[in-house]
């Protein structure tokens, strides 16, 4: 059967890790993106993703070095995102090793990117990313853009199946009423999506305690689960988590060893 | 014993570093080769391949490949097909019908049928049912779960008989071997250490290294 995935997500600038990772404070070099996704590889994290929040051309280059130095050392399957608004940014982080990109405002300013992209790399690389933020007082969500500054008005829903149609291989949904808050993801706007998509759906925002995986991967139909600061400092491990996970009776990839 | 040398086809269907980097790591050396000059030579022929059916065949094709890996599969070469590489080891696909593959194992490769509740692709880690004895998995320790991307699979009435199984809706061939011919649906280079485990059995059971 195929398993739930855990995934934990790590924001890069300049070729670091930035946000204080805790967890990591004993190793030699906490902010080393290398370093990082090799502890999380010994975790048996399902995947990684980094997410480039650098604004200049010195730290995309930087953020490709990154890329390759990730995929040739880790055995584990690797998401790049962060502006990302053209196809030769697909071209760039995919042959440098990434398997998967995921692309957000970049979509939203032209929504061919998406189509392009799938054409030419295939709908399994192309990760949609979506802000969301429930409408004030109303019914249903709204996406943000832009780091979530700009509400584009755009029906969550509606952006999310057309997402699919244009060729979105997957959806990463970041409920902002929920982000930061460890309050727990937001189960409706993730079942509300996982309901409207075929495509697989991760949750993204608001884990804070193993209960909130469980709920998102049962309650809110999610297919995997992102979480960046409860791994980061150590509240919770991936393993953890899993076998959580396990013994509330879902599918998940148990820790494996050799012997 | 110096570590076994394997080429890896490096013919334009998808990056190869990962790859690269993971038969490294379990023990190999890695010559990677555009073209089919001096694969005599190598202890074992890897084949990877991402995308459609279609381009990769017709890459292998524009590399001059398809004759030369013939030839070393009846010599009895090993050979390693990964994802898409282990499609084109079969008759055809149903992505690209018409197209021929290299038809070394009979048969089909076929589409998922998506459900509900079955997304295609199939996209993440499942779980290896071993059939039989194949050297890729001997001795590897259950449960093991590798990592997929496919929507296209080996069905599981195509002649083989030892491998693994992974279930997605249908039963369908994650891992075989016969006689020389050794594959993986699922990427070995990001299946975390099952991967690994399974890419030294290659070289220590297939590649005697």
């Amino acid at each position: 059967m195929l398993t739930r995935r855990i995934i934990p997500c790590l924001d890069v600038q300049n070729g670091r890790v930035v946000k204080n990772v805790r967890f990591f404070e004993d190793h030699r070099d906490a902010g080393d993106p290398l370093t990082l996704a090799r502890a999380y590889e010994v975790q048996q994290a399902d995947e990684l993703v980094f997410y480039d929040i650098t604004a200049t051309h010195e730290g995309r280059s930087l953020m490709l070095d990154v890329a390759v130095q990730v995929a040739e050392q880790v055995m584990m399957p690797l998401t790049i995102g962060g502006g990302i608004n053209a196809l030769t940014d697909f071209r760039q982080l995919l042959h440098a090793g990434a398997d998967k990109i995921s692309v957000n405002s970049g979509a939203l300013t032209r929504p061919e990117l998406i189509r392009e992209a799938s054409d030419h790399y295939g709908a399994q690389c192309v990760m949609l990313s979506i802000d969301a933020k429930r409408r004030p007082g109303g019914e249903g969500w709204t996406v943000h853009r832009a780091g979530g500054r700009v509400d584009t008005g755009l029906d969550l829903i509606e952006w999310a199946t057309r997402g699919q149609a244009l060729g979105a291989g997957e959806i990463c949904l970041n409920v902002m009423d929920a982000d930061g808050t460890r309050a727990g993801f937001d189960l409706h706007a993730t079942r509300a999506v996982s309901r409207a998509v075929d495509i697989p759906v991760i949750a993204s925002g608001g884990a804070g305690k193993l209960q909130d995986f469980r709920d998102v991967l049962t309650t809110g139909e999610a297919d995997a689960a992102l979480a960046a600061s409860v791994f980061h400092f150590g509240e919770l491990t991936v393993p953890q988590v899993k076998a959580y996970l396990a013994a509330e009776g879902l599918p998940v990839r148990p820790e494996w060893r050799e012997q | 014993m110096s570590a076994p040398e394997v080429a890896l086809l490096d013919y334009g269907a998808g990056n190869v570093r990962s790859a690269a980097r993971a038969l490294e790591r379990a023990g190999m050396r890695v010559r990677l080769t555009a073209t089919p000059d001096g694969l005599e030579n190598a202890a074992g022929i890897v084949i990877p391949g991402q995308g459609h059916f279609r381009q990769v065949m017709e890459a292998f094709d524009a590399a001059g490949l398809r004759d030369p890996v013939l030839a070393a599969a009846r010599a009895g070469q090993p050979i390693l097909g990964i994802c898409v590489g282990m499609q084109l080891l079969l008759t055809g696909s149903e992505e690209a019908p018409g197209v021929p593959g290299l038809d070394l194992v009979s048969g089909q490769v076929r589409r998922f049928t998506p459900a509900p509740e079955r997304k295609v692709p199939q996209m993440g880690w499942n779980a290896l049912e071993p059939r039989g004895d194949s050297p890729l998995l001997r001795g590897l320790p259950t449960p093991a779960h590798a990592y997929f991307v496919h929507s296209y699979y080996v069905p599981e009435d195509v002649p083989v008989t030892d491998g693994a199984l992974t279930t997605f809706g249908v039963p369908f061939w994650a891992a075989f071997s016969a006689g020389n011919l050794h594959a993986t649906q699922f990427h070995p280079e990001k299946s975390g250490a099952v991967g690994l485990g399974i890419l030294n059995r290659f070289r220590q059971h297939v590649l005697n290294g």
